[in-house]
């Protein structure tokens, strides 16, 4: 990655809202209050309030998607006994979005413990979202006790061998990548040469212009290596980027929003369905944090993702399922 | 008459077998005085292995619980002992037969790694 660069890490639990009805009340890369936009390569940041006098079609291009992650389904303790619902109330949010968005990204950990069940319920509930298509990547707790068997077998068909593949959008070249798959003692996610190679020969005949949105579930930036919480060889991922003006990555894992700007490439995390995670070092461990009842729709959400095209801009949008 | 000697050998072994049992017990009982447990417990919890380092005699069972609320594994560096996914307050135990170090991790959270000691 390059090193001149500014870095810029924002984050926060975004607990303002969207209702049904009203179009985004909250608008913000990662629901900090900074609402940023790429335009040609160079990232732009605006402060929230200065994002409703903006014009909406600034943020509704010809191309959005949501991003969804961290579903967790089997999942029952404190921290969320009901992670069906608010995934349910995550897809009702999707539905309730003014323009429909043409797919949904699902950035992994599907299931909690790997098991059919869990998958089924994911996939049933989002049958009742607007957008049908969904792509997905697997996060480590779909890939249990069968090295992503099963995973690869459901969501896999199309894909690479190892569970990764590409397509296109409008113009926009999407990659989804599998970070989570033989991970070694002390480590962090890795991506392995094999998918390495792949990657450089996929993007390798594409113009600089096509703006690229890679999405995996680990961060495929060093968020906190203390908790796991980066990517070994995303580095030599990022290098087969450089080229090109504008690159998104988005991942999940970490539960909460997040966002780091560096030189032509903006990284963002997006909220779990399930349950919150705690910042950074602020905690003795990753493990779900437990909040009040009422607070656990206001750290739980969506990413909604438009693309203007000709602008090379992709601005996130992040709302919160209360 | 090759089958009376067989025999004869089978006997013999059968007896320095019994021999070396006995004497086995007899250091162990020795030596369990010093070390009485032949089982240790490892408790997963705030995605970390307590200890993180154990010392254990050979033959001793250890048992790795999780009272974490996220599933853990227990893995082998070195691929002698692997663990299913162990969901909030399931077990994994193992046999350590063999002095030596043995370095283990958490397949789905690699950061979390441990150690048991078997002398």
């Amino acid at each position: 990655m390059a090193g001149n660069t500014k870095d810029e890490i924002l984050h926060d639990h975004n607990h303002d809202g969207i209702d049904r009805r009203g179009f985004l009340k909250c608008m913000a890369w990662a629901g900090t209050g900074a609402f940023c936009v790429m335009q040609g390569g160079v990232l732009k940041s605006y402060s929230m309030s200065r994002v409703p006098e903006m014009n909406p079609e600034n943020i509704r291009g010809e191309l959005s998607f949501v991003q969804i992650s961290d579903s967790h389904m089997g999942f029952n303790k404190a921290a969320n006994p009901d992670v069906a619902a608010t995934l349910k109330a995550a897809v009702d949010k999707i539905n309730a979005l003014p323009a429909p968005p043409k797919f949904l990204l699902h950035t992994g950990d599907i299931s909690h413990l790997s098991k059919p069940e869990e998958f089924d319920g994911v996939e049933q509930i989002l049958k009742s979202a607007s957008a049908k298509d969904v792509f997905y990547v697997p996060g480590e707790h779909d890939v249990l006790n069968d090295d992503g068997k099963q995973y690869l077998e459901r969501f896999g068909k199309g894909a690479q061998a190892g569970g990764w593949y590409s397509f296109e959008k409008k113009g926009v070249h999407f990659v989804g990548l599998v970070n989570v798959m033989n991970l070694k003692a002390g480590g962090l996610g890795t991506l392995g040469r094999e998918q390495l190679q792949w990657l450089e020969k996929d993007v390798k005949h594409l113009k600089s212009s096509t703006p690229i949105i890679v999405f995996a579930h680990i961060p495929l930036w060093t968020v906190y290596p203390d908790w796991g919480w980066g990517t070994e060889d995303s580095a030599q991922a990022l290098s087969y980027l450089k080229k090109f003006g504008s690159v998104t990555v988005l991942n999940g894992h970490i539960h909460q929003t997040m966002q780091k700007v560096e030189g032509n490439v903006t990284f963002h995390t997006a909220c779990s369905t399930a349950f919150p995670q705690p910042k950074p070092g602020e905690a003795p461990s990753p493990g779900p944090m437990k909040v009040p009842a009422e607070q656990l729709r206001s750290v739980l959400g969506i990413t909604d993702v438009s693309y203007v095209r000709g602008q090379h801009a992709l601005g996130v949008v992040d709302s919160t399922l209360a | 008459m090759r089958r009376h000697v067989f025999i004869a050998s089978l006997l013999a072994t059968a007896v320095l077998s019994l021999g070396g049992f006995v004497s086995e017990r007899m250091s162990f009982a020795a030596s369990a005085q010093e070390k009485p447990a032949s089982t240790a417990e490892v408790k997963i919890d705030n995605f970390s292995f307590g200890p993180a380092a154990i010392k254990v005699s050979v033959g001793t069972t250890v048992t790795w619980i999780n009272r974490d609320d996220i599933p853990h594994t227990v893995v082998s560096t070195e691929k002698v002992f692997k663990s299913k996914v162990l969901d909030t307050d399931e077990k994994f135990s193992y046999t350590f037969t063999k002095p030596g170090e043995y370095p283990y991790f958490c397949s789905i959270h690699p950061k979390m790694t441990g150690k048991v000691v078997v002398q």
